[in-house]
């Protein structure tokens, strides 16, 4: 079916819009639940005044962060202080658009759970999230502060070497589906539910491993947030950082955190796909046949977040040397051996 | 729709190019070369060559990029000095540069009937395409290829150890 040009702009560019709105509105949620969450495992509340259940608290962070005074200082190298935290947040929101949270359902030729279906999908991904690095340097270059730049400098090398297990964790389930594109990915797992998971069905569990470990260093969270160290380098790289612009960052913090969800989702838990497969019969009409699997998907996605908030509460940071002795001598090669074995049983079944 | 974006792309890429020339302090320099890499990445793209454009933004702009951003930090590297640089360099240099442009100018005009054959858009190599050729039919020379790099990278840290 030929649609209309402009039939399709315009139905593409209110899907960015939705899409954008929905990442800000959880980005800020994660923030509350992080705060009730990390609240109740010290054995406190967490917020509780504004609104019922501190549920309005968002809404008065931003407000907060939008009407405080923007401080440039003095020694700043103007021009990267202030594009550093465009860079973060724009690469940390972009990858989203490559994620489908639901089945592959077309209206007037627009796919509606997804923005753009492309073959490298995943490596779309990958590279936007390796570019959103020079957010972190620059800013921390930038604010000509030692903190920020020791900071920073953390920050490089911490991703550079934890991209390579990233990537080399993917590659078993990438062989095994035989394409960058996620829904193929996903819709290989989705033929009998839990059973036929990556990672489950497709014996994964090893890359999965490896996949979080890297994507917590990734996203520089506990127990891997050496580049914002409080008790070392005061706040790290957004040490100078006021205002919007350290809003900027930290919403790039959590939608990085949503992003990296959404990956581990679609690539070991089956993404959208129902964890019963077609055991029970179709019920509802279209429009419940349509939400169900953005409702599973939604349910997985807040299961990872869950799981980083959990760890955040629970585990001590490690030593700088630690943290690159795991990720090179230990994360690397055990993704490797995992590719090794996961390509002889490829080959293996195929003779 | 592709030559559109061909143009917009070829003369970003250029002009980041030409600003890494002539940006005096290296970090600018470094973004520059940074926007020149991925503009060569959509190029690829515009060709068809898909798992290249995006391993070039992964590889080039993500990951060896950084590794020079790092550096620079690292040094603090101040403003460059200007010199009026050496005297052989405008003497051999400029009319070298000019005779190798004119032969290449030469070359590609006199065989322009078989060359002009590509155009945008009109193919599309896939991920599996690429692998084919590259682990099949050119096996041997990527096998060597590879070992050639491991050995570079051994040569460097018996270069940086030396001292102990």
């Amino acid at each position: 079916m030929e649609v209309s040009f402009w039939i399709f702009l315009l139905l593409s560019v209110l899907k960015v819009i939705v899409v954008t709105v929905l990442l800000l509105m959880s980005v800020a949620y994660t923030v509350l639940l992080e705060r009730k969450v990390v609240g109740r495992i010290q054995n406190r509340w967490g917020p509780t005044r504004v609104g019922p259940f501190g549920l309005l608290q968002p809404l008065a962070d931003g407000a907060k962060l939008f009407l405080k005074e923007d401080l440039l200082p003095t020694g700043v190298y103007r021009p990267l202080f202030i594009l550093a935290p465009i860079i973060a947040l724009s690469c940390a929101l972009m990858s989203i658009s490559m994620v489908p949270f639901g089945a592959d359902i077309h209206y007037r030729g627009v796919d509606l759970f997804q923005i753009s279906d492309v073959n490298i999908g995943l490596l779309i991904i990958l590279g936007i999230t390796s570019v959103g690095v020079y957010g972190v340097a620059l800013s921390g270059w930038s604010s000509n502060n030692k903190y920020s730049l020791l900071g920073a400098l953390r920050a490089s090398a911490q991703v550079i070497s934890y991209e390579l297990a990233l990537a080399l964790s993917l590659v078993g389930v990438i062989l095994l589906s035989q394409s960058f594109r996620l829904r193929d990915i996903v819709d290989l797992q989705a033929r009998h539910g839990l059973l036929t998971w990556n990672f489950f069905g497709g014996l994964q569990f090893v890359a999965f491993f490896v996949y979080i470990m890297a994507a917590f260093a990734e996203t520089n969270r506990t127990p891997f947030d050496l580049p914002e160290a409080e008790s070392e380098l005061t706040a790290g790289y957004h040490t100078e950082y006021s205002s919007m612009k350290f809003a900027m960052f930290f919403m790039a913090e959590y939608a990085n955190m949503i992003t990296v969800g959404c990956v581990a989702t679609l690539l070991f838990f089956g993404g959208w796909s129902s964890p019963f497969g077609h055991l029970f019969p179709a019920f509802g009409g279209v429009v419940v046949q349509a939400l169900l699997p953005v409702f599973w998907f939604v349910v997985k996605v807040f299961c990872f977040l869950f799981l980083y908030i959990w760890v955040r509460g629970t585990l001590p940071r490690f030593r700088y040397d630690q943290l690159m002795g795991f990720g090179w001598k230990y994360l690397m090669p055990l993704a490797i051996a995992n590719i090794i074995v996961t390509s002889l049983w490829l080959a293996y079944h195929a003779a | 729709m592709h030559l559109v974006l061909f143009f917009i792309f070829g003369g970003l890429c250029v002009a980041g190019a030409l600003n890494l020339l002539f940006q005096r302090h290296p970090i600018n320099s470094a973004l520059s070369l940074i926007v020149v890499m991925s503009t060569l990445a959509v190029l690829y793209l515009l060709l068809g060559a898909e798992f290249l454009a995006a391993a070039q933004v992964i590889v080039y702009s993500g990951a060896i990029m950084v590794l020079f951003t790092f550096v620079i930090m690292l040094l603090n590297a101040g403003r460059e000095e200007r010199t009026h640089g050496s005297k052989a360099a405008y003497a051999i240099g400029i009319p070298g540069a000019a005779a190798l442009f004119a032969a290449l100018a030469y070359i590609v005009l006199s065989n322009g009937k078989h060359l002009s054959s590509a155009r945008l858009g009109d193919y599309l190599v896939t991920t599996g395409d690429l692998s084919r050729v590259l682990f099949r039919d050119l096996l041997l020379p990527f096998e060597v290829t590879s070992v050639l790099i491991l050995v570079a990278i051994l040569g460097a840290v018996a270069l940086a150890r030396r001292e102990h």
